[in-house]
């Protein structure tokens, strides 16, 4: 009977030293994530600080290294947003409330949605390639600003639409049939009962869209969004560049100078990028408490 | 307003619609008018990719098996820490641990893709060419890994949504027969959440296939049949990068080029997609 008792109580404790083993197993691999990113910031602190200095804010690039900035990538990503920001807001949410609020569950309905999550998949230079043949070509608007700036938003859209479709999803039915109740129309609902209590989620993901258009690179690179442009666009059919475009252009040159100024460069796009994050995390406390 | 705003939203929504038709007309029309030119056999079979440098020739399998390894090392990199993290995340993880680690891999997941390929170029680079000294400068293994490591929250959130849906009532059950944490997530969460899992590794291809910056800025621009991560290689995604950077005019064969492997790069990624949705849904186990 002891012989048993034993074998018993040792598969035991080799089952529990195994739980353990793979416990610590899996904490190292969770870890590895968290150590990649660190390494990444410090390695790009250590090698972009000594850069960030006024020059690099107010001076355009040029060949030489030394004074050479990303002012026209800066604002370029300023006005690029500027020109996103209403028109996705206005083409995201309106097919987000259509989807919720008046769509009739039918076969168009699930299509539309089944192409949304589709075209959420497809890879962002495909995206570049669209924009090159409708926005460059067939629209003659050339390498432009407006022209980039529509790509990205087509880019971004599907993100809009499925964050706005939650946030309208979210506000409690009582809400509509309070409204009703008092005898408004569908539109006076939507629009003065719904959206306004949607509004901080419906921000929260336009926020988060804008954060990925401004870090995305490969379908301006298509557009053609110049790589060196050493003036302020004025005009919407202006040429421009961003920054994530300044920060390869200055990567794909061999000297050592232009690695330390592209590493500046993205400390720059990362505190922007932490800033928007920062913001739409703020509201979306601001909401949860408000609903 | 009451008659005019559904038909304006309705508008709104087949934006979507009409950039999806947008994106198939575009890569149909032009890809056409490229294999008027280029015999199609010649483009899907061929060994040689060298469109820019005569004599051309245009067979597409270089840059698909350049595509494709990035993609297996970004795969053997993201899905085994992924799946680890999820499952830490999920069976092992106490509540005041899994709320600083989630939103730090969200970080992760956030960080633009021309800043992977600094830090691959940066960091992981030289940290190979100190293991393997024949690397080069642009290598397949060090883009590989990089992809890899941005697509490890994908994996991790979408696997970990799929084993935190896994009810409470089963692992309780496996619990009362003694079973340890290891035993519960092997033996009952991960089959019950597996269509999930494998829907978030089928993305997660689907996505390393995608990327660009990474491999433009990482991988090289040398289209090359070869087995060896060492070496420069040149993805379906650099490629479209690297003629757009170029002057190349409108109509020429080059030109069309860049459709016919987007095209290509889109048939997949679209393939992928459906095929993941269609395991999420068809083999969903229902409690």
């Amino acid at each position: 009977m002891n012989i048993f008792l034993d074998a018993n109580r040792k598969q035991i404790a080799n089952r529990r030293k195994k739980d353990w083993m793979l416990h610590i197993l899996f904490v190292a691999a969770t870890s590895i994530g968290v150590l990649a990113l660190c390494a990444l910031i410090v390695d790009i602190l250590i090698d972009g600080i000594a850069r960030l200095q006024p020059d690099l804010f107010t001076n355009f690039p040029s060949r030489k290294a030394d004074g050479s900035g990303m002012k026209s990538a800066l604002v370029g990503t300023i006005y690029m947003l500027l020109i996103m920001a209403p028109i996705s807001f206005i083409f995201g949410v309106g097919a987000a409330i259509f989807l919720e609020e008046y769509a009739k569950k039918g076969r168009i309905t699930r299509m539309i949605q089944l192409n949304i999550s589709t075209l959420a998949g497809v890879p962002s230079i495909v995206y570049g390639i669209l924009g090159l043949t409708l926005f460059v070509r067939l629209l003659a608007l050339d390498r432009s600003l407006i022209a980039g700036a529509l790509t990205m938003t087509l880019l971004v859209l599907p993100i809009i639409i499925v964050s706005a479709q939650e946030a309208i999803r979210a506000v409690p039915k009582s809400r509509r049939d309070a409204s009703f109740a008092l005898g408004a129309t569908k539109w006076q609902t939507v629009s003065r009962s719904v959206m306004p209590s949607a509004l901080p989620g419906v921000l929260t993901g336009v926020i988060l869209a804008m954060s990925r258009a401004i870090g995305e690179t490969a379908p301006l690179v298509m557009i053609g969004a110049l790589t060196y442009v050493a003036f302020l666009p004025e005009g919407l059919k202006d040429s421009f560049t961003v920054i994530p475009i300044q920060v390869y252009n200055w990567l794909s040159k061999p000297q050592l100078e232009f690695k330390e100024l592209a590493a500046s460069g993205i400390i720059v796009l990362l505190a922007l990028l932490l800033l928007m994050n920062f913001s739409a995390i703020l509201l979306r406390n601001k909401y949860q408490k408000n609903i | 307003m009451n008659k005019l705003m559904p038909i304006l939203l309705f508008l709104c929504a087949s934006v979507s619609v009409l950039t999806t038709i947008g994106i198939v007309v575009t890569l149909i029309s032009e890809t056409y008018q490229f294999f008027q030119k280029i015999p199609i056999f010649d483009f899907l079979f061929g060994t040689k990719w060298s469109p820019l440098i005569p004599p051309k020739s245009f067979g597409v399998l270089p840059l698909l098996s350049g595509t494709l390894m990035i993609t297996f090392i970004a795969c053997l990199v993201a899905i085994p820490l992924g799946l680890a993290s999820a499952i830490y995340l999920s069976e092992y993880a106490p509540k005041r641990v899994r709320k600083v680690i989630k939103p730090i891999l969200e970080v992760l997941a956030g960080v633009p893709t021309i800043v992977y390929g600094y830090f691959a170029l940066s960091l992981v680079t030289p940290l190979i060419q100190s293991i393997f000294h024949s690397a080069g400068v642009f290598n397949a293994l060090s883009a590989g890994i990089v992809v890899g490591i941005m697509i490890i929250p994908m994996v991790c959130s979408l696997s970990e949504d799929a084993m935190s849906s896994v009810p409470r009532s089963l692992r309780d059950g496996a619990y009362a027969l003694g079973a340890t944490r290891f035993e519960v997530a092997l033996k009952i969460v991960v089959p019950a959440a597996f269509s999930g899992i494998v829907a978030s590794a089928v993305l997660a291809f689907s996505r390393a296939i995608g990327e660009t910056m990474i491999v433009t800025v990482a991988a090289g621009s040398t289209p090359n049949m070869t087995a060896n991560p060492l070496e420069s290689i040149q993805t379906m995604t650099a490629y479209i990068v690297q003629v757009s950077l170029g002057d190349t005019p409108h109509g020429t064969v080059e030109y069309g080029s860049i459709f016919a492997v987007g095209m290509t790069l889109f048939v997949i990624t679209f393939l992928l997609n459906i095929l993941a949705q269609y395991i999420a849904r068809r083999f969903r186990e229902e409690y």
